[in-house]
Formats: structure tokens, C-alpha cells, sequence
């Protein structure tokens, strides 16, 4: 018996959200009294042993360079078979790109009930209940797995990352899964930023900012503070910002520490994206602004008056 | 070409979200009900130009739902497709809708099963994925763009930070988001064109769900906002390192 996490890598680093992931599913074998193991797919640039860190004991390598690009139909097949082998009852994985896609694909696979999106640890006593997210954010739904294996993936910024001592017994792992269909031509991203569905802290703007010759003022406070940045739709729709940085209902879904929102309306369908956010920070010059009563701090006033100042506060917090 | 696009029902983005029954029923008074925005503005309309392009593209439509879900695949149909599946039942998890909609597209032998990338309502993003495993066919997740060499379809997905494009040949699965096709409007020649395509109502197979609801809750509602005077945004920064200890 065992609890199984898919854990993700990005140029060789452990993903973020594979951490948040590991330390769930650490936390979940802890609960059930059995072993927390990784499964690790492709190479990577450090000792798999430190995934110990976060309660894993085992981690089951498969350092086979064909795997450091997913293919998720194949991916689905390994994570089949290393689950049967070890007897797992659960598997972990984050709620990132390739989670979303290779989680359900096991679900049907094995016949084992999914937890998609995952907010806090399975409830255990009664059955095998999960909370998650549903309507855009605006409601939880408690979830009762009604078959012998739970799936679950574990939303962003939901659950923090636990850190130990602990060193994990690295087996290898030799796949007889062959390569698949799927060939690769291409991969852009923007590196050295940190992915906005990962983020802690998040800048955005909206169509208050009048143009995207303005951006600096949120790119200057994202990058005194660490943040990520995204804009509204109507934004990414006028094309003054890439369109990976639309969030809302029909952009991407965020829950950082912060969201920081800048001559952004707040329309609900915005809302949906960033309402799990822990602290929202709103700017905008009409008080009426529907973002206001989902805020928790705010500022009526106009932008390119307050933000500056915002700025400069902070480079000077930061300098001291 | 053939086409299938998975349609399903949702509250419309504006809706009430409350609950009945002990929390275990969404309170659907007074709710007005959309095409799921991803299904329609990225899968559809996606495959509708293909048609355009392509006269001899068949596009049949697929929604799981009872009667009441009708309206919506018939305005689903006056935005394009050919013909549409009913299949008639009231799922209770994601797997049960993948089995249908499996099923219906194993007799079908569809080149390309389109869905939306998540439903808004359930936001399970499962659905697709299931299929293609049911089905034994590659899937791509998240899709922001498709064309087509030869056999093999050519599409970029969204991946963390960026976009992946990979060449995958068909039958293919793909989940669409934002960027697929843009948003249209149906016509009256579409509304009238609608009334008389076929929607088939199929009985549904025997599965038993994998999960079940047991509520759901609303989150706690926010304290109330803490307003800082214009002239004093330095206090704003204040209050976040201070108070939210958060910068
Ligand atoms: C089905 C559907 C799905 C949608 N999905 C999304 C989605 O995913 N994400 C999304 O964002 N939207 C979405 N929308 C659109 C949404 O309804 C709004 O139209 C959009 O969010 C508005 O963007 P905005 O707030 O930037 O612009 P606006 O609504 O134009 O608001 C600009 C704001 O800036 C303020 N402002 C102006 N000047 C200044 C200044 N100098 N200083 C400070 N403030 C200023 C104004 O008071 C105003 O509140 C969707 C709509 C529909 C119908
Ligand atoms: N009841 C349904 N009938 C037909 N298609 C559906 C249904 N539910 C979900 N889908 C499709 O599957 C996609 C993902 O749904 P979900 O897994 O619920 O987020 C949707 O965007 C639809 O294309």
C-alpha cells in the first residue's frame, strides 16, 4: 500500500506545484500510515534522493531522456503501471498543465475515482472525501471517492510545500512503455518569469491602464516584489498583453498570496479566475468598481497618480 | 473529415450560485443556461471553420444530459454542425460522461473529438482526457491552435509559462481554450437551418459512477475592504508588509 505522487520537472528543477503535490501526498500516507513514494519521469539536474525533503521515502526513476517531453497518453501508461506494481491506493498529482491531462486519463484507465483540483487533505474518517473547487471559484464541493483507488490533483498554492530532513531510496526504474505518437517541433517560453498559474504574488492590469506603453508600472512593482503579471480580457483581447497572462473565467484560474489589480473593473467573470486569491489589492479611480467588494485592501484613486508612489514605497522598503 | 464536438450546459457566467437540499442541490431558479463558453467559442466555432474550408467536413454535436439541456444543443446547431446526440441521462461524475460520449464516438469513427478546455461549472477538465483513454487515442490538452499536414494535425497547447507545438496524427482528441476561433453570433438562417437537423436522443449504457457529491459550501465571504486615501499610498504599502505580511 502506498500513496504515489507524479512529480514534474522543468528544465531538470523540480517543479513548484510537483513540491506542493509531494508534500501533500506525504501528508495524505502520513494520515493512512503508508509510504509516500515519487514516481520521477526524464532526467533531471539534481539527486532525486532530496525529493526526501518532503516526506517521500521512495522515488521511483525512470531517467529516460525521451520522457523530459511529455506525452501524456504515455506518461498515463508508466504512472498505470508503477501504480499497480507498488499497490497504490492513491495518486498524487499538482493541477498543472500535464497533471490536468494525465490524472483523468488514469481515472478511466484504472477504474479509480478522480478528484480534480484538490483544495486540503481527503477527510479519511468517513469514507475518502475531498474538497475542491467548482463554480469558477465560487463554491467548494466535497467529493466521496467510491472506488478502492483515489486520484486526486492538488490545486496551486492550495496546500504549502512541507520541508524535513529526509533523504529518499532512489530506484530506477526501466519502463517497457515505448515511445508514443506525439512529436514535439516546438517549445517556446518565456523563461526567467515565474509561471502565473504557479505564482505567489501577482500584478495585473486592466483596460484602466489606457495602453500597453503604461505596463511599466505593473511590470516595475512585479519585479521589486517577485510577482508574476497578468491583465484582464479585455486587455489580452486588444492585444497590449500576451494572451497567457489573461486570467478570469475564460482565461487562467489563480489563487496567489496576493493579487494586485490595477484599473481592473472586477467584472464577475473576472472574479472567477482570482477570487481564491488570499489577499486582493484593488486600484482603481471609481469607487463604485465591482472589484471593490471583493477586495481586502484598496486605494480610490488614479493610477498613474498612486502608482508611482506605490513604487517607490516599496523600492524603499526593499532598500532597507 | 469527421468532426465530433462535445457541447455541455452550464449557468450562464453571471448566475447565483446558492444551494437547496441541504447543500447538496444547485438552486437553479432563475438561472439562465449557456453553451459552456469553451465548448462553443473554441470547439465549435473551431470546427465550424474547418467546415468552411473544408464542404466535405462532417461535424456532429454530443451533449449528456436530460430533456432540458434540448435548448442548448439546438442553439448549438443554429451556430453550425451537422447533426446532434442526446444522450439521455443525468450524469453524476466526469467518468460517466466519458463513457457516452466514448461510446457514441466508437460508432462514429470521428477523425477529431473536440471539447471545451473545462466546464465553468464543474471545472473538472476531465472529460476529454477521459475519452481519449477510453477510446485509446492521444490526446491534447489545453489546445490554442490546430491545422493540419496530411494525416497529422498540428497543434500548440498552452504548457507553464509558454506554448508547445507538437505534430500528432489523427484520430485525435483535443481540449480547446482561447485562441482556437473567436466567438460568433448565430444567424436566423442558423436558427431556422436548426429546427429541422437531426438530434438524435440514444439511450445511455450502464456505468456506475467512480465518485459522488456528498455538498458543497460556499466560501466565507470577505471581511470587507480596507480603504487607503489617495493621497497616502505609502500606508497601502504599509499595510501589506506590516498587516498581511505579504510583501
Ligand atoms: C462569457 C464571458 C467570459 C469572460 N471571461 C473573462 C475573463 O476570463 N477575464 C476577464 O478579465 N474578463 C472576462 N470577461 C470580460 C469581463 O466581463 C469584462 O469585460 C473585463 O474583465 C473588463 O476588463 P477591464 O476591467 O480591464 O476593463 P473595463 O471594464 O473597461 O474596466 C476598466 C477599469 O479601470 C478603471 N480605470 C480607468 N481609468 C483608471 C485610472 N486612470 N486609474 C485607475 N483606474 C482606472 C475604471 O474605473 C474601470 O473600472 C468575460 C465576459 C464574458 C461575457
Ligand atoms: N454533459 C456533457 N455532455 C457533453 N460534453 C460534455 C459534458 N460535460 C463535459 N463535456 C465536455 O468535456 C469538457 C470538459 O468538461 P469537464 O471535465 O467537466 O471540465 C467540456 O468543455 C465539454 O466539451
Amino acid at each position: 500500500m502506498s500513496v504515489i505522487i507524479f512529480t514534474e520537472h522543468s528544465n531538470g528543477e523540480i517543479r513548484k506545484s510537483s513540491r506542493e503535490a509531494l508534500s501533500y501526498g506525504s501528508a495524505l500516507a502520513g494520515r493512512m500510515g503508508v509510504s509516500a513514494e515519487a514516481v520521477l519521469l526524464g532526467t533531471v539536474s539534481q539527486d532525486p534522493s532530496s525529493l526526501g525533503i518532503h516526506g517521500v521515502s521512495v522515488v521511483h526513476h525512470c531517467a529516460d531522456e525521451t520522457l523530459n517531453t511529455a506525452d501524456t497518453r504515455r506518461y498515463t501508461s508508466i504512472m498505470a503501471e508503477i501504480a499497480t506494481a507498488c499497490g497504490s491506493t492513491v495518486v498524487i498529482f499538482p493541477h498543472s498543465m500535464n497533471g490536468k491531462a494525465v490524472a483523468p486519463r488514469l481515472s478511466a484507465r484504472l477504474k479509480a475515482g478522480y478528484v480534480s483540483g484538490a483544495t486540503r487533505l481527503p477527510d479519511v474518517e468517513k469514507g475518502f472525501v475531498v474538497r475542491r473547487n467548482v463554480f469558477s471559484g465560487k463554491a467548494f464541493m466535497d467529493v466521496l471517492v467510491q472506488t478502492p483507488v483515489s486520484i486526486i490533483s492538488v490545486n496551486p498554492n492550495s496546500f504549502g510545500i512541507l520541508e524535513g530532513e529526509g533523504i529518499a531510496e532512489v530506484r530506477p526504474y526501466h519502463t517497457s512503455v515505448g515511445a508514443g505518437r506525439v512529436v514535439v517541433r516546438e517549445t517556446k517560453k518565456v523563461t526567467g518569469q515565474v509561471p502565473l498559474g504557479e505564482a505567489e504574488l501577482v500584478v495585473s492590469g486592466g483596460r484602466g491602464l489606457k495602453g500597453p506603453e503604461h505596463w511599466g508600472l505593473v511590470e516595475d512593482l512585479a519585479g521589486l516584489i517577485g510577482a508574476a503579471t497578468a491583465c484582464s480580457r479585455a486587455v489580452a483581447d486588444a492585444h497590449w498583453r500576451p494572451h497567457h497572462e489573461h486570467v478570469g473565467q475564460t482565461g487562467l484560474a489563480i489563487a496567489p498570496n496576493l493579487y494586485f489589480a490595477i484599473g481592473i473593473s472586477g467584472a464577475i467573470q473576472h472574479l472567477a479566475g482570482v477570487n481564491r486569491s488570499k489577499v486582493i489589492v484593488v486600484v482603481n479611480k471609481d469607487p463604485e468598481a465591482p472589484f471593490f467588494k471583493a477586495a481586502d485592501y484598496g486605494i480610490v484613486g488614479d493610477a498613474f497618480e498612486v502608482m508611482p508612489r506605490v513604487i517607490d514605497a516599496v523600492r524603499k522598503l526593499r532598500k532597507g | 473529415m469527421k468532426i465530433l464536438v462535445c457541447i455541455s450546459r452550464t449557468p450562464d457566467t453571471t448566475a447565483k450560485i446558492a444551494f437547496g437540499d441541504n447543500n447538496t442541490k444547485f438552486v437553479t431558479d432563475g438561472v439562465q443556461w449557456i453553451i459552456n463558453p469553451y465548448d462553443e467559442w473554441y470547439a465549435l466555432v473551431r470546427a465550424i471553420m474547418l467546415k468552411e474550408r473544408d464542404a466535405s467536413t462532417t461535424i456532429h454535436l454530443i451533449t449528456v444530459g436530460g430533456a432540458d439541456v434540448e435548448p442548448i444543443i439546438r442553439k448549438a446547431l443554429a451556430l453550425g454542425g451537422d447533426e446532434a446526440f442526446r444522450v439521455d441521462m443525468e450524469p453524476m461524475d466526469s467518468y460517466q460522461v466519458a463513457v457516452q460520449i466514448a461510446q457514441i464516438a466508437r460508432e462514429g469513427q470521428y477523425d477529431l473529438i473536440l471539447t471545451g478546455k473545462e466546464t465553468i461549472d464543474s471545472n473538472g477538465s476531465a472529460v476529454g482526457a477521459m475519452v481519449a483513454e477510453l477510446l485509446d487515442m492521444d490526446m491534447v490538452s489545453l489546445a490554442t491552435a490546430l491545422e493540419f499536414e496530411g494525416s497529422s494535425a498540428i497543434v500548440t497547447r498552452e504548457i507553464e509559462g509558454g506554448e508547445e507545438v507538437a505534430e500528432i496524427p489523427l484520430p485525435l482528441v483535443i481540449s480547446c481554450q482561447k485562441g482556437m476561433a473567436e466567438a460568433r453570433i448565430p444567424n436566423m438562417r442558423g436558427i431556422m437551418a436548426a429546427r429541422t437537423k437531426p438530434l438524435k436522443v440514444v439511450p445511455p449504457v450502464e456505468v456506475a459512477p467512480l465518485t459522488g457529491l456528498v455538498s458543497y459550501t460556499l466560501p466565507p465571504a470577505r471581511s470587507g475592504v480596507r480603504l487607503v486615501p489617495a493621497d497616502q499610498p505609502e500606508e497601502l504599502v504599509r499595510l501589506l508588509h506590516e498587516e498581511a505580511r505579504i510583501i
